[in-house]
Order: C-alpha cells, then sequence, then structure tokens
C-alpha cells in the first residue's frame, strides 16, 4: 500500500474531502423537503402509492454515469448537474423511508391524536412525524451515504470533490493518489453513517424505548 | 359560542357542570359493502333516543352491532349518512369538528397514548391545543394523576411503555379529564386488561363519575360490565337499538329472545345479583333478632347466601338505622323469582 500521497497532501485530502461533503450535504439539503412533500402524499393519497414508488425504482435503475450524460447537454459541467442527479437519487431512499415510516405509525394511536381534537396539522407535526422519525431518519441516513459514493462520480464533471484525486490519478497512472482518494471516501462514508446512527438515538421514540427498557 | 369555549378553563378546581344532555335523531351511518358487491350496508340504522344530562350510558352489543360507529358518530370521527346529533341543544355540525371533539373526553382500548411523550405530556395534550398557561396546566396534570391513582412523582416523566396496562389506561382516563369536558366517550376501554385490572378500573370510572357527574357513553360487549356502570344500557343488534333500559329492566324483563340471550337473562344467579333483597322481604317472624342481617341496598344474591348460611334458614333485613324491617328466607326467595313480579320498591318501565 502506497500511502505517500495521503501523507504528503493531506491538507489537499481534506480539503477535498469538506468540498465532497460539502455538496453531498447540499444535495441532501435541498432534497429533504422535496422528499418530505413527495413522500407524505404517497402515504396519504393511497392512488398515488404505486405511480410514486414505480417511478423512484425506475430512478434509481438508471446508471448515475448515465444519468450525468444526460444531463451535460442542458446543465453543462460542474455543480449544477452534479447536484441535480444527487438530488434525484436521494429521493429514492429518502421518500421510500419516509413513506415506510409514515405507514407504520399505529392508526389508532392517529385516530386517538384526532379524537382529542388535533387539526390534521397538529396531528402531522406532534404525532405522526415524530413516530415515523426513526424510520425516517434512517433514510435520509442511508440517501447521505449512498450520495457520498455518488458524489465522486461528479468528479468526472468538474464538481469537485474527492472524485477528483481518484480521475486524475487514473489519468496520470498515479495509483498513490487513488488509493488516497479511496480510502478518503470510505473514511467520510462511515464516519457520515456513525454519527447519522447516533442522530437516531435522539429522536423522541428511540428516547422513549430506550427509557422503558431501563425499567 | 365564544364563552362555551372559555368554559372548560376557568371553572374551579374540581367544579364540573352537569353533564351534556345528547340527543339522536334518526341517525344513519350507510358503508359500501366490501368487495365491490352492490348496494351498502347501514352500520347504523335509524337510532334515534335522548342520553339525560350526567346520565351513564352503556352501548351493549355484539360485535359488528354498531356501538362504535354509534359513539365515533358523536365526536365525529365518523359523519353520518342522515340524521342528527345535538349536545345540549346544539347540531354537532353547528362548529367545527376540531373545536367539538377538544369539548369532549375520548378514551379508547390500549389507551391510545402518544408513546413517544411523557405521562404528564400525554395528559397534557388538550390543555396544550387549548393553549393553557403552563403553570395551570402542570397544576392540573398533578391534580389529575393523583385523581387517577398515579402520583405524578413517580409517574409523570415516565413513558407509555413503562407503564402496565391498567397504569396505560389509567393515564388515558386522565387525558380525557384534563379539561374537565362535560361528555366523556369510552370505546371498550378495559377490554385488553386482565379480570383484576379490569374492576379495578371499572370502581376507578364510577367513582369519578360520581364525583363529577359529566354524561358517559362506554361501550362494551360485557354485560357484566355494562350492569355494574350503566345508569341505562342501550342495546343493540344491525345498527339498530334493540332496548333501552336500567340494568334491573334488561335482565328481569329483556325486549326479546335476542336481548335474553345477550344479557344472559336466564342466569339465575346474574337476576339475583341485580334485584334488591326487597323484593323478597316478609314481615319477620319471632326470633329473627339474632339472626345474621343485611342493609336495604343489599342484592337477593347476598340475601341467598346468607340464608344458605344460616342454620335457621332465615336471616335479618334492617334499614339504615339498623331497626328490623324484616325477614328473608330460601322461601321468600324463592317466591320472589318465581313470580318475578317487581314489588313497588323496584319501579320497572320498559320503554
Amino acid at each position: 500500500m502506497d500511502l505517500s500521497y495521503l501523507t504528503g497532501h493531506w491538507r489537499e485530502v481534506w480539503q477535498l474531502t469538506l468540498e465532497h461533503l460539502r455538496l453531498s450535504g447540499l444535495a441532501i439539503l435541498i432534497a429533504f423537503p422535496f422528499a418530505a412533500v413527495i413522500g407524505t402524499v404517497a402515504a396519504v393519497v393511497r392512488p398515488l402509492t404505486f405511480p410514486i414508488m414505480a417511478l423512484l425504482g425506475f430512478l434509481y435503475t438508471i446508471p448515475s454515469l448515465a444519468l450525468l450524460a444526460f444531463l451535460i447537454p442542458s446543465q453543462g459541467l460542474g455543480t449544477r448537474p452534479a447536484l441535480i442527479m444527487l438530488v434525484l437519487y436521494a429521493q429514492v431512499f429518502m421518500v421510500r423511508n419516509i413513506v415506510a415510516g409514515l405507514r407504520g405509525v399505529n392508526a389508532a394511536t392517529l385516530e386517538a391524536a384526532s379524537g382529542m381534537g388535533m387539526s390534521a396539522w397538529q396531528r402531522y407535526v406532534r404525532v405522526w412525524v415524530p413516530l415515523a422519525s426513526p424510520v425516517i431518519v434512517a433514510g435520509i441516513r442511508t440517501a447521505l451515504v449512498a450520495v457520498i459514493g455518488l458524489t465522486t462520480i461528479a468528479g468526472w464533471i468538474n464538481a469537485g470533490g474527492l472524485g477528483e484525486l481518484l480521475f486524475v490519478g487514473i489519468g496520470r497512472n498515479y495509483p498513490a493518489m487513488v488509493l488516497a482518494g479511496v480510502i478518503a471516501i470510505i473514511v467520510l462514508a462511515v464516519v457520515t453513517d456513525l454519527v447519522l446512527r447516533a442522530a437516531e438515538r435522539l429522536t423522541p421514540v428511540a428516547r422513549a424505548d430506550r427509557a422503558s427498557r431501563r425499567r | 359560542m365564544a364563552h362555551h369555549q372559555m368554559r372548560s378553563a376557568d371553572t374551579g378546581p374540581e367544579q364540573h357542570e352537569r353533564g351534556s344532555g345528547i340527543v339522536f335523531d334518526n341517525v344513519r351511518k350507510d358503508y359500501h359493502r366490501a368487495g365491490g358487491g352492490a348496494g351498502s350496508h347501514a352500520a347504523v340504522d335509524g337510532v334515534t333516543f335522548r342520553i339525560e344530562p350526567g346520565e351513564f350510558i352503556v352501548l351493549l352489543g355484539p360485535s359488528g352491532c354498531g356501538k362504535t360507529t354509534l359513539l365515533k358518530l358523536i365526536n365525529r370521527l365518523i359523519e353520518p349518512t342522515s340524521g342528527t346529533i345535538a349536545i345540549d341543544g346544539v347540531e354537532i355540525h353547528r362548529k367545527p369538528a376540531v373545536e367539538l371533539r377538544r369539548g369532549i373526553g375520548y378514551v379508547i382500548q390500549q389507551s391510545g397514548l402518544f408513546p413517544h411523550l411523557r405521562v404528564r405530556d400525554n395528559v397534557a395534550v388538550v390543555p396544550s391545543l387549548l393553549k393553557w398557561p403552563k403553570e395551570e396546566t402542570a397544576q392540573r396534570v398533578n391534580d389529575l394523576l393523583d385523581l387517577v391513582g398515579l402520583p405524578a412523582a413517580t409517574y409523570a416523566n415516565r413513558y407509555p411503555a413503562q407503564l402496565s396496562g391498567g397504569e396505560q389506561q389509567r393515564v388515558g382516563l386522565a387525558r380525557a379529564l384534563a379539561v374537565r369536558p362535560r361528555t366523556m366517550l369510552m370505546d371498550e376501554p378495559f377490554g385488553a386488561l386482565d379480570a383484576i385490572t379490569r374492576v379495578r378500573l371499572q370502581d376507578e370510572v364510577k367513582r369519578i363519575h360520581q364525583q363529577f357527574h359529566q354524561t358517559i357513553v362506554f361501550v362494551t360487549h360485557d354485560i357484566e360490565e355494562a350492569v355494574k356502570l350503566a345508569d341505562r344500557i342501550v342495546i343493540m343488534r344491525d345498527g339498530r337499538v334493540v332496548q333501552i333500559g336500567s340494568p334491573v329492566e334488561v335482565v328481569t324483563a329483556p325486549a326479546n329472545a335476542f336481548v335474553t340471550d345477550l344479557v344472559g337473562a336466564g342466569d339465575l344467579m346474574r337476576r339475583l345479583a341485580l334485584l334488591p333483597v326487597g323484593q323478597a322481604v316478609v314481615s319477620a317472624s319471632p326470633g329473627v333478632d339474632g339472626l345474621a342481617s343485611l342493609g336495604p341496598a343489599a342484592s337477593l344474591r347476598e340475601a341467598l347466601s346468607l340464608v344458605l348460611e344460616s342454620p335457621a334458614g332465615r336471616a335479618a333485613v334492617r334499614d339504615g338505622s339498623d331497626s328490623i324491617v324484616g325477614e328473608v328466607s330460601l322461601a321468600s326467595i324463592q317466591q320472589a323469582v318465581a313470580t318475578g313480579e317487581p314489588t313497588p320498591a323496584v319501579p320497572v318501565s320498559v320503554g
């Protein structure tokens, strides 16, 4: 294992890692409001559930490179087409979990909320989403980890991030550079996963669960 | 209208007003048949009756008879196909459903507590919807937890999953009582509890009703529960009301074979438990002073048990001031059951 590039250029690798995380995080931030609306509609309007899920399933089957190639003529190179691709893929993971999370909440609990006199919005915000939150947060985690992987490919169209190390390294036949990029991506993905798993434990439901195990 | 909304928040510590009167007028709820078949069937079919303010009404019937549908029509979780329901003379569609429901306590099976909220926050749900001041809500939550026998110091910060089924149902009860509703709807609230816990909670609900006189509409399929709690039992079958009457009335004078079967009117011991000792009292004979005695509120079942234990085969009946009013014997109890004729002490009217 030739770690010379990683040790010799750690500042650059660190900068690229931050850039990578920024791009991935930005994609998730943009994607979440869309996913929240699409997921809620899919969970509430039963006739739309299947078409929405089928469309997302179809999106998922499109290879990321093919999607980028498709976007370049209209969007050009750089961050913009990369973000569009990442936001689209993030929908697949987030919408699926939002639907599953919302659908998984006990119908009797929701009826109790209505019976207490909550409006539809109060019920959504105070009961439905909090009870679905562990599954929703898990969807955000899955989406972010997947997007971190996909952001690598964005390096191919000059969107920045750790993909640069891979594509430039391969072009220059410089294995140490490629290895530095691979290691940084893996570490970033694993750390992100661990951090978001910890965040899942902070949801109200997870807290209530832990409290009851302590009984 | 405005003062109606305010009322719940500014009544005194436990100063409930009398419960609401509820009038059902030809209420009907149709559902389309499942499986795409033609036509529809009526879950509730032309129900008309009146609930008096402060009454404890039990809706009793087999599953699918429409009792839960009828209950949910009151707080508009289900909307009627036709007919009207009025609470205190105001048709329930005259104000928004959300506002209507905040004024009606609602207790369901398995408590329906919000698992992500602590006990105190569960109890405070409706006060928070009504934007009560924080201190008032906190005080009210403590009082309520005391009322249902769960000391706040121990229970307020727990999550529902940390409570037993009976404790959860007590919290459900406290939550429903939070804003001092004049009407409480209870949908098989104790159906999932073990027998001992169920009896305790029945006693609790009965005590709370006697203390505050809310109007309570309580759904069950358990005749023992109905007899124990109800001022009047409304017996339903296939969406229709079959009989309305006090527990004694439905057990001693069932309207038809269905009711006889449902309430087990053929069960002699059940009838004895419902009939007051007064029905079998005959004038005292010599020597009654030395016998074991019963109060005037005792049932014939208690009388029978005392008679069977007594070597003399008789028991004395004393009134409130401990003076003897007469005696009961095996023969007099037999006579009371055989005639089935209620004495004037127990007025029975059907309908």
